[in-house]
């Protein structure tokens, strides 16, 4: 089989290109209204730039950008082991072990997440002290609740209960996709079956488990906002503290919006990679460019509640 | 042995015993029932009645006076460990290597030490002709190769016995012939095989048994030389007859695919 040439073509069509005004006008359209949102708020005599420019960088805003990313992180990362846990029980033979999942499932998705939050801070209210103990005798170590859940715990709880629910569905649909003869030649070369979970099926889950979890982490950057209700001391909260005092609102919110933004496009330009990583050598390499990922993940709508 | 799928039988009071070195083949049309009495064998599939007994054990249960007490899982997949087992779709692990894939069974079932696990591995691949293929993906090997690599996994538990469900019917017809190749050898260094296959040319030449089953039913077991060079039963001559390329004097030269079989 030749190559050919592209000059060997004969006869080559060189048509009059056609028109598309309708693009045009769109266009223009988009342009104006851009340019207009853009003078306004650039021109805008409510807005100091000057104070956001002041405030990105001070103590509060960073201690607090660094809380958002504590509370992220291990709310994910707990969310993970909570979810790989709940998706095994899901699908065991054990039908109380999978009803059990299903039920953990249904009520921490079903429950919007600030309510979670706000439950999970004023957990005190129904039990005032917490203990470890042989029921029935007083032997046994209690202390108050309210010193165990703090703002801090009761933030990690709430979300990374509510992560490990989400992340419970995306492993179980990992699991599933992987064919049934899988386990079944692991179990024919003697494989227990947990083994065969461990060292077969989940290994191959794992890439299609990678991308749903990256999208949750960045949703998950976006939600901590959320334990700014209970003063989680995080991003939101230290912007909210800040202009509660000097009533700077609008440009402590950009300060805080900027991070956010910052945040979710490093995060979006990780996950480029880290899919890039796991789908190489496998025929399926990653099919969006990483322009694109950043901007799906920018895209308006995002918010967890609403999926 | 009997076993249904709900209420419908796929096995019906099938029996079948296999010598120590035995090489027995079972033929007949899809839907018979073949594949589901291999299974059945390494306890994949779970039978309704009957018994099965591999080199005197007692499948899938303890016998305790009259009654049966099913196994734990680990003892069940312990008692796997005997019997090896070929798919028609290879299965082999995407994630591994052909090594790896080879060396994950002695590693993690029988406590091998990595450098031990892989050097029988190794082994094993080159009795398959694959020892340069070691690093090789699975994705990256042609149908044959993998399905050499599957044996060689199965061997690297050292069973006594072998279980092919149709190890050539997902192969290109010019693969096939490698995958006998081994097979054939395993056979002359008398292990034990059961194979389900559609591969008349292996069954005449390696079989010492053919069993033709239809329907659930065993129709017709004997010496491979009478039930395909002259069956008794009407079954029997009808099913060969349609996978008509069978002539027991032709060579493999010829070309005895499985191309024209109902499975395929």
């Amino acid at each position: 089989m030749s190559i050919a040439t592209i000059d060997r073509i004969p006869d080559r069509i060189r048509a009059v290109r056609s028109r598309h005004p309708g693009r045009w006008v769109s266009g223009v359209i988009v342009l104006a209204i851009v340019a207009g949102l853009v003078y306004a708020f650039a021109t805008s005599p409510f807005i100091n730039y000057g104070f956001v420019a002041q405030y990105q960088f001070t103590g509060p805003i960073l201690g607090g950008l660094e809380l958002t990313i504590v509370y992220s992180v291990l709310a994910e990362v707990i969310g993970v082991g909570v979810g790989i846990l709940v998706a095994v029980m899901r699908l065991s033979p054990n039908r109380l072990l999978s009803y059990a999942s299903a039920f953990y499932i249904w009520l921490f998705r079903g429950v919007p997440i600030l309510v979670q939050i706000l439950l999970w801070y004023n957990i005190a209210l129904i039990f005032p002290t917490l203990g470890i103990g042989i029921p029935f005798t007083s032997i046994g170590y209690t202390v108050s609740t309210n010193a165990v859940i703090t703002t801090f715990v009761a933030g990690i709880l709430a979300l990374s209960l509510n992560e490990g629910a989400y992340m419970a569905e995306i492993v179980r649909a990992g699991i599933l996709s992987i064919d049934k003869g899988q386990s079944e030649a692991a179990q024919a070369i003697g494989l227990s079956p947990l083994q065969a979970m461990r060292l077969v099926v989940l290994p191959q889950a794992i890439r299609v488990i990678i991308p749903p979890t990256g999208n949750d982490f960045i949703s998950m950057l976006k939600t901590t906002s959320l334990v700014s209700a209970i003063s989680g001391a995080e991003l939101l909260t230290q912007a909210e503290r800040i202009y509660s005092t000097n009533f700077r609102t609008i440009e402590l919110l950009f300060v805080a919006s900027i991070w956010y933004l910052a945040l979710t496009t490093l995060a979006s330009v990780g996950q480029h990679y880290v899919e890039k990583h796991f789908s190489r050598g496998t025929g399926m390499e990653a099919r969006s460019t990483l322009a694109g990922r950043v901007r799906a993940n920018l895209r308006v709508g995002r918010v967890r509640g609403g999926r | 042995m009997w076993k249904a799928f709900g209420r419908h039988v796929v096995l019906e009071d099938v029996s079948l015993s296999l010598a120590e070195g035995e090489v027995a083949c079972i033929i007949g049309p899809s839907g018979g029932g073949k594949s589901t009495l291999l299974r059945s064998v390494n306890g994949l599939e779970r039978i309704d009645s009957g018994r099965i007994y591999v080199d005197g054990q007692l499948m899938g249960y303890r016998e305790a006076g009259s009654r049966l007490h099913e196994l734990s899982t680990k003892a069940l997949s312990r008692s796997r460990v005997e019997i090896g087992m070929v798919f028609q779709h290879f299965n082999l692990f995407p994630h591994l290597t052909a090594l790896q894939n080879v060396a994950l069974g002695p590693r993690h079932v029988r406590r091998e030490q990595k450098r031990e696990s892989e050097a029988a591995g190794m082994e094993l691949l080159a009795r398959v002709g694959l020892r340069e293929k070691s690093d090789a993906y699975p994705r990256e090997l042609s149908g044959g190769q993998q399905q050499r690599v599957a044996i060689a996994r199965a061997l690297a538990m050292r069973p006594r016995l072998m279980l092919f469900d149709e190890p050539t019917s997902a192969l290109d017809p010019e693969l096939v012939g490698e995958v006998l190749k081994v097979m054939e050898d395993l056979a002359a260094q008398n292990m034990t095989m059961l194979v389900v296959t559609h591969e008349m040319q292996f069954a005449w030449e390696c079989a010492s048994r053919v069993a033709f089953m239809a329907e659930g039913r065993i129709v017709e077991l004997g010496p491979a030389s009478r039930v395909l060079g002259d069956p008794a039963e009407q079954r029997t001559k009808e099913f060969l007859r349609r996978v008509r390329v069978f002539d027991p004097k032709a060579s493999r030269a010829v070309g005895l695919l499985d191309s024209g079989s109902p499975d395929s």
